[in-house]
């Protein structure tokens, strides 16, 4: 990698300390002024972060390892959300059960208290494994044979997120839809003397970190994942030592995909299930990846991190006196991106390839 | 390696090679129909002139804009709509219009200060992506061109509670409703522009270092060219046509919204520029021409297949095309046509050789490898 001359070099650095100088003030004055609001806050952008991360651990997996930036990953998620929507209301809900079949005549205004945490853990599994079947079925299909030609892999997974997309607004329509949570789940809990929602901050959190955990297990840990990282360095060597590296590829593909089902199902709760959140979750995904470093699970987790706060902070804190300047909070997650590019272009945790 | 320097690769026609038979055919061919588009609004129904040949005029450019930078710069942007989406939407603000800001400006000033402020983004936006390569710099440009769209979204102050509606248009167009021919000339004139200036700016000596990064960068650096701006500034001259599009894209449905560059019309235009060839600057018209056509007929034609197939159902059409033409001709339609000329020249015998390396026929879809 080249390195830019050393005046530039230090100019750069010392406006982005300027900048992040200027932010954690600004959040401090802010802070001060009333405690509750900012733990409120920065709730708000932590859990928006785990949700981030889940999704955007698949989407930086699969390019880690595959050279392949899914397009569709955006796509899988809401498919995964809608999925497990279905599935809850037609097979788990409590006295009115009954099959697929009656998908349509269930209600679909039902309370939150119709489900019990089977309700609401199975659908979630299985519409997650169902992705990471179709994660499979599109890897097979479409991007086997060109393995290597990145730019026609994006290509192809764009078209298959345009049709996806135009299928699920068929299928499902225009409004919003969200996955219910179980009745025995509390609304909220008390923490840091604020109430915050139970399923954001236990659920949502505690995936994340499972998943952290879990992937950092995987593949720091097993022989899959030694398969992996060497992959990731050498695929050719790999594949010259005997190793299946085809079959290597479609788990990274099922774990990939089957994440970001499991993002549909977390975010179809917290969030909403509509048309525009396949755009929504690929811009973050992208974003995250291009922050942290394409293919680096640590640098997802620090990506997702910075894009939840800089999003949650930017839509209550900008606010200067009198004019607000909440509608531009767009602009502070470009920045964001100008300033990590423009002192790493392969982003904070990114190798050159 | 010097052809390749010279641009050679993959201009579309070499110069040096005199006509042969299956150019000639191809020529004939095609005179046909440039015929007919010069003298359109005389031949054809004042509908299929707007709503096919106008449209497919502007969508033109804006694929021309990607054609420019991945054929001669190699870099296949995803940020082309935004930056038109923000060339439409200074120039809806400027002029009279409803909602929105509504300035009242003269609206060729307004021409004027759109194309600007898009270029200048477009510096802005190259500045920050031109460092990175290949799927990394798609990566980035699209989410710039997301970006635009969230922007335009949430601040209503620009884009009215769902677009700027009754953009005011300049006399010289008068009313495309009641005379669709004085906005297909503009647009004619604009595309045969942004096409005869993109070959020209090929040849230059900045056309030839940006061929030259495109294909050895290494070297080029080497021989002291800075890499980063030439890829800058082909990224401003490219946000620069984009503008055009922008700005025609307004006059063309008087008003714009923020879905007006969404994630959809993002693909769109790159769908455009797949049909018609990545690498080919005259495929982003015959892809337009096809994409227009398609979106307006298919309506009529496409049979019901329950849910999955149906008039409703153009985005899935359109993605099957897609994925279609990806999977079968990277090269695109205008890729099949060359393929036909190779079968005439294969079939009267033509073993003859060729003066200068022609275009391939099926180029590689990812970037020229370092």
């Amino acid at each position: 990698m080249r390195l830019p001359a050393h005046g530039r070099h230090n100019l750069t650095r010392i406006l982005g300390g300027a900048a992040i100088c200027l932010v954690v003030g600004w959040l401090l004055v802010k802070g001060a002024d009333d405690t509750r609001q900012f733990t409120v806050v920065t709730l708000n952008g932590l859990t928006l972060a785990a949700l981030f991360f889940v999704v955007a651990s698949g989407f930086t997996l699969i390019f880690g390892l595959m050279r392949v930036v899914n397009m569709a990953h955006g796509s899988l998620y809401l498919l995964g959300g809608y999925i497990a929507f279905e599935l809850q209301k037609g097979s788990f809900q409590k006295g009115g059960g009954g099959g697929l079949e009656n998908l349509s005549i269930t209600s679909p205004t039902g309370g939150a208290g119709e489900y019990n945490v089977i309700g609401w853990i199975v659908p979630v599994l299985l519409a997650a494994l169902a992705i990471g079947l179709i994660g499979v079925l599109i890897q097979q299909l479409f991007l086997r044979w060109n393995q290597g030609q990145d730019l026609r892999q994006a290509l192809i997974t764009i078209a298959i997120s345009v049709i996806l997309a135009d299928q699920m607004l068929a299928e499902f329509g225009g409004i919003a839809k969200d996955i219910k949570t179980p009745e025995s789940w509390p609304e909220s809990v008390t923490i840091f003397g604020v109430q915050y929602g139970f399923f954001r901050l236990v659920i949502v959190t505690g995936a994340a970190l499972l998943v952290g955990v879990a992937l950092w297990w995987l593949i720091k840990r097993t022989r899959f994942g030694l398969i992996v990282r060497a992959g990731v360095d050498d695929r050719e060597m790999v594949s010259a030592l005997g190793i299946n590296i085809s079959l290597v590829f479609a788990a990274a593909f099922f774990v990939g995909a089957f994440l970001a089902g499991i993002g549909g199902g977390l975010g179809g709760t917290m969030v909403a299930l509509e048309p525009g959140e396949d755009t929504s979750f690929l811009l973050n995904s992208l974003i995250v990846v291009i922050i942290g470093g394409m293919g680096s699970l640590g640098g997802a987790a620090i990506g997702a991190l910075l894009l939840g706060l800089v999003d949650a902070y930017a839509d209550v804190y900008l606010v200067f006196g009198d004019t607000d300047l909440t509608n531009y909070s767009i602009l502070v997650t470009f920045i964001l991106l100008v300033v990590v590019l423009a002192v790493r272009p392969l982003g904070l945790f990114g190798r050159p390839a | 390696m010097t052809h390749r320097l010279l641009g050679r690769k993959h201009s579309a026609r070499p110069s040096v090679r005199a006509l042969d038979r299956a150019d000639a055919i191809g020529w004939g061919i095609l005179a046909v129909p440039l015929l007919l588009i010069l003298f359109a609004p005389l031949v054809f129904s004042e509908f299929f002139v707007s709503v096919i040949l106008t449209k497919a005029l502007w969508l033109g450019i804006a694929a021309a804009s990607l054609i420019f930078l991945s054929s001669y710069a190699g870099m296949v942007s995803l940020g082309q709509v935004g930056l038109y989406g923000i060339a439409g939407f200074t120039m809806a603000n400027l002029v009279a219009a409803d909602d929105g800001v509504a300035a009242a400006w003269n609206p060729w000033l307004a021409v004027l200060a759109a194309l600007a402020v898009a270029t200048a983004i477009g510096l802005l936006f190259g500045a920050v992506s031109s460092r990175s390569q290949g799927i990394y710099f798609l990566m980035i440009t699209l989410a710039f061109g997301v970006m635009v769209y969230y922007f335009f979204s949430q601040v209503t102050e620009l884009s009215g509670f769902g677009g700027v509606n009754n953009v005011d248009l300049p006399n010289l167009i008068g009313d495309p409703g009641k005379d669709p021919a004085p906005l297909f000339y503009v647009a004619l004139v604009a595309s045969l522009g942004v096409f005869f200036g993109i070959r020209y700016l090929a040849r230059t000596p900045f056309g030839l270092a940006m061929q030259g990064l495109r294909d050895e960068p290494d070297r080029m650096r080497a021989l002291g060219f800075n890499v980063t701006l030439h890829r800058t500034l082909a990224f401003a001259a490219a946000a620069f046509i984009a503008a055009i599009a922008g700005v025609l894209s307004v006059w063309y449905n008087r008003r714009i919204s923020p879905g007006s560059v969404n994630l959809n019309q993002t693909i769109d235009v790159l769908v455009i520029a797949v049909i018609g060839g990545l690498y080919r600057l005259e495929g982003a018209w015959v892809g337009a021409l096809f994409y227009a056509l398609l979106d307006n007929y298919s309506r009529e034609y496409t049979p019901d297949i329950g849910n999955f197939l149906g008039p409703e159902r153009f985005n899935t059409l359109i993605g099957i095309v897609f994925l279609v033409i990806v999977l079968v001709s990277p090269g695109g339609l205008v890729g099949l046509w060359e393929r036909g000329k190779e079968r005439i020249r294969a079939a009267s015998g033509g073993s003859r050789s060729r003066a200068g390396p022609a275009a391939p026929d099926m180029p590689p879809v990812q970037e020229p490898v370092p």
